[in-house]
């Protein structure tokens, strides 16, 4: 394969004038600007992911700062209007601590309960675009954008996750 | 009964893996030839007996036995038969057989080479293979059976399990649920198995690495005996990256095809490492140097595959934390802890065996440049590795759960993909050793400067984007350089051997597939990124209602509403279909079906758009609502993605390059015979 391809001498190179101390110094360099990339990247990036009830109580602190918060959806108040492209719809506090959603039964079940406990955390959201395919009842919503002074969530981008399209509930008894 | 079969077969093919890891453990340390000749014998037979078992699980899944749980869960009366037989990749527990398939037919094809030359490499290549193939057939047997059914307990809830709980009877749905319609994509069908197959052929590169490091036998020979291997893995994870982004732009409706989800970027990160490795074993075969870094790179490659698996299997839109209350992450997690905390263990043992026979000498030398290639790559694993941690982080050390999303991922690895794209451009003009600044200047100047025309002309016809400017003056800096190459190259061998160019150009190619077929690749890469800048940078999106008759305006597209149509199509689903005519320049250029289809099984509905592709890019159009009765108005999302082919175009291209870099010489013989030695290469230059 390489017969033809003798561009490579072998054999013990000496080091060059100067020599690793060059390799040293661009190496370094090279690490501390991917370093500054990601920090500041990150800086620049960064945004908190609150559950619902963290949204409500830290709402003086955020402010109208991006953030993302997730939550169940609530079936019965999604509306849509497609001349303006208006979604709205109501999420309810998920637990954010994994271990708490574990013992509650799994994802699916802790969306479940979110929907059905009438005293849990809710926030009533508007998002303009076309409406996701997943959007349907005790559907996990994440959701980015500022909460607004009227109380309102402005979403700029929803992404919708159903964990029973996978766990797939099992059937009534039939025989 | 077949699930039985299936189950049981499994079972076998754990014991016979089992069998084969001790045979060749315990042929190794004795030097008992015998045992390790079974043991591969072994590693043969679990080949023919998965293929069994996926193949009771297949027949399962066409014929409707919905008492067993994974069929119910992924299949419909009303799905097609192909579709059955592909939801074997569906749901996690069948596509975690369909891996273990996978896995059985390399280790097999591996035990079925020619090993006269490395037979001390084979009982660990054996241990490696069975003992990965091991780790994820007990995965199947103890927490994800896709052969568990249905029960119906005397209490009266349905169990699922493989055996009849005390007083259960079988339960037998009438119909199972279905697929989830976003997956009845052919870009789903064929996307999984290409990114399994990338995935599961990178372990034998692993493991032919972790032979050498046992058997001290660290020359580069396991190099060269995995190239291909390498090579063919890389081309499949390729494949099923650029695939996926393909289903999602389909499929999902956004006008995107790579959002940076943590599941997108598992899939992605053993691809960058397997990059990065495929460079830099060049250096080790060229110049005797980086062996640790290699050793390196295809441990954790390795470990990202598996990492990979684990995180991609939920499929599409789950997340970790669906994943969590899986019993398999813990299981995942120990695996891969393991593997990479051994497999670092025997690498620091040999690191005195492992040391270089050369060193860097010049910033310039063209393993220079490759180093900087691997740092680049691996910079950006380390970026997209902190971005998926960063929340965990967060979370441990301020209580607050923070995130970054995709803004941070274009951010960080912008500059490195356009170093990247940099390096390309001038690694080919560098030497081996020694590259002298003045006669790098002398090649580089010219390309240099006929790029510049690129970025001028941009500007003065109006782009003023400085990252699009930079973006398409490096695309044409390696387009130009890359050409070049193969017109020297041509240039000298009609000289030499007074061949038409053509042919010269043909032989040239032919006689040096792993120089040219990359630089085919790197022309797809540039292709590529054309088409990422294109899109990224100057998409447009409208949207609005429109009455029968009413147009809407989108770049130099006019896009008129004709008219919409429901009915029910055979598999079970609603489809509501609008008929729209483009317009380009006032020229009438196509006919769109923007649909919805709504799932009644599922109760999904999904969107699908419709494209009029050109060079020029896509005109990509939604149905977002509608008016079901008098149908006198519809609503439309419109993207203008400007270049998206360039994207598609030049993934073939890379492609191509990658099957004429992998494939196998014929001609080494006569070559070798008819050319004094390197006289070729040396005028090349």
């Amino acid at each position: 394969m390489e017969a033809t391809h003798n561009d490579a001498p072998r054999g013990n190179g000496r080091p060059a004038s100067g020599g690793r101390t060059k390799f040293i110094i661009g190496g370094l360099l090279i690490l501390a600007a991917v370093g500054y990339l990601i920090i500041s990247s990150t800086q620049a990036a960064a945004q908190y992911f609150l559950t619902v009830e963290e949204l409500e109580s830290k709402a003086s602190s955020v402010g109208s700062r991006n953030v993302k918060v997730s939550g169940a959806v609530v079936g019965e108040s999604i509306a849509y209007d497609p001349q303006s492209l208006t979604l709205s719809f109501t999420i309810a506090n998920v637990p954010g601590d994994i271990q708490e959603i574990e013992a509650s039964g799994g994802l699916a079940a802790a969306l479940e309960a979110a929907v059905m406990n009438p005293s849990a955390a809710r926030i009533p959201v508007v998002y303009i675009g076309p409406k996701p395919d997943l959007m349907r009842d005790q559907a996990q919503a994440i959701l980015t954008g500022h909460l607004g002074e009227d109380g309102i969530f402005y979403a700029d981008e929803v992404l919708l996750k159903c964990p029973t399209r996978y766990e797939s509930a099992l059937p009534e008894q039939s025989g | 009964m077949l699930a039985n079969l299936g189950f049981a077969v499994l079972v076998i093919t754990l014991l016979v893996s089992i069998y084969g890891i001790a045979a060749a453990l315990y042929g190794a340390r004795t030097g008992r030839e015998a045992w390790v000749l079974s043991a591969r014998q072994a590693m043969l037979l679990t080949w023919p007996l998965v293929t069994l078992s996926a193949l009771c699980l297949v027949a399962l899944l066409v014929t409707n036995h919905f008492e067993v749980e994974f069929v119910y869960s992924v299949t419909s009366r009303s799905m097609p038969g192909y579709l059955k037989a592909t939801a074997l990749w569906g749901g996690q527990a069948g596509s975690l057989l369909f891996w273990s398939w996978l896995m059985a037919a390399f280790a097999s094809a591996a035990g079925l080479r020619r090993w006269d030359r490395d037979r001390e490499f084979l009982p660990w290549v054996v241990v490696v293979a069975l003992v990965t193939l091991a780790f994820f057939l007990s995965l199947i047997i103890l927490f994800e059976n896709p052969f568990a059914r249905l029960w119906a307990a005397p209490a009266g809830e349905t169990i699922k399990a493989m055996f009849a709980p005390s007083g259960a009877v079988l339960v037998t749905p009438g119909d199972g649920q279905g697929l989830n319609p976003l997956l009845r994509h052919p870009g789903m069908i064929i996307h999984p198995p290409m990114l399994y197959l990338g995935f599961v052929s990178f372990v034998i590169p692993y493991a032919f690495g972790m032979a050498a490091l046992i058997t001290r036998r660290t020359d580069d020979r396991w190099i060269r005996v995995t190239r291909r291997w390498t090579l063919v893995a890389w081309l499949f994870l390729s494949m099923g990256l650029v695939l996926g982004g393909r289903w999602a732009y389909d499929v999902l409706g956004w006008g995107g095809y790579w959002g940076w989800d943590p599941v997108e970027i598992a899939a992605f990160m053993p691809w960058l490492t397997g990059t990065a490795f495929l460079h830099s074993v060049m250096i080790q075969e060229k110049r005797g140097m980086l062996k640790h870094w290699n050793m390196v790179l295809v441990i954790l490659t390795y470990c990202l595959v598996i990492f990979g698996t684990f995180l991609t299997r939920s499929g599409v839109l789950s997340s970790v934390h669906a994943f969590a209350q899986s019993a398999i992450g813990p299981a995942f997690f120990g695996f891969i802890g393991l593997s990479f905390a051994a497999s670092l263990a025997l690498l620091l043992s040999r690191w005195n065996e492992l040391r270089g026979e050369n060193q860097l000498t010049s910033l310039l030398s063209r393993e220079n440049l490759f180093l900087l290639n691997n740092l680049l790559f691996v910079s950006i694993l380390v970026a997209c590795f902190w971005g998926v941690i960063f929340p965990l982080i967060s979370e441990l050390f301020t209580g607050q759960k923070v995130t970054v999303g995709p803004p941070f991922y274009e951010r960080t690895t912008g500059p490195m993909f356009a170093g990247l794209l940099l390096l390309m451009g001038i690694a080919p003009l560098s030497a081996w050793g020694r590259t002298a600044g003045r006669s790098l200047g002398r090649l580089i100047v010219w390309p240099l400067a006929a790029s510049l025309v690129v970025p001028l002309g941009l500007a003065l016809s109006g782009t003023h984007n400085p990252a699009a400017l930079l973006g398409f003056w490096l695309a044409a800096f390696v387009t130009l350089v890359t050409l070049s190459e193969f017109w020297r190259g041509a240039l000298a061998r009609r000289r030499i051997y007074k061949e038409a160019l053509p042919v010269a150009l043909w032989n040239l190619a032919g006689r040096n597939r792993r120089r040219y077929g990359g630089y085919i690749i790197h022309l797809g890469v540039v292709l590529m990124a054309i088409g990422i800048i294109g899109v990224e940078l100057y998409q447009q999106e409208t949207q609005g209602t429109l009455a029968e008759g009413q147009q809407i305006t989108l770049g130099k597209y006019v896009m008129t509403y004709d008219s919409l149509a429901e009915f029910n199509a055979p598999d079970d689903r609603l489809v509501a279909r609008a008929v729209t005519t483009i317009y380009r320049d006032g020229q009438k250029v196509a006919e769109l079906y923007p649909r919805r289809d709504f799932y009644y099984v599922s109760q999904q509905p999904m969107t699908i758009p419709g494209v009029y592709s050109s060079l020029e890019g896509d005109f990509y159009v939604l149905l977002v609502g509608w008016e079901p009765i008098g149908s006198s108005g519809a609503t439309f999302k419109i993207y203008l993605n400007p270049l998206i082919n360039f994207l598609w175009g030049g993934s073939l291209v890379f492609i191509l390059g990658t099957l004429v870099a992998a494939w196998p010489d014929r001609e080494r013989a006569r070559a070798t015979a008819r050319v004094p030695a390197g006289a070729l290469a040396q005028r090349a230059k």
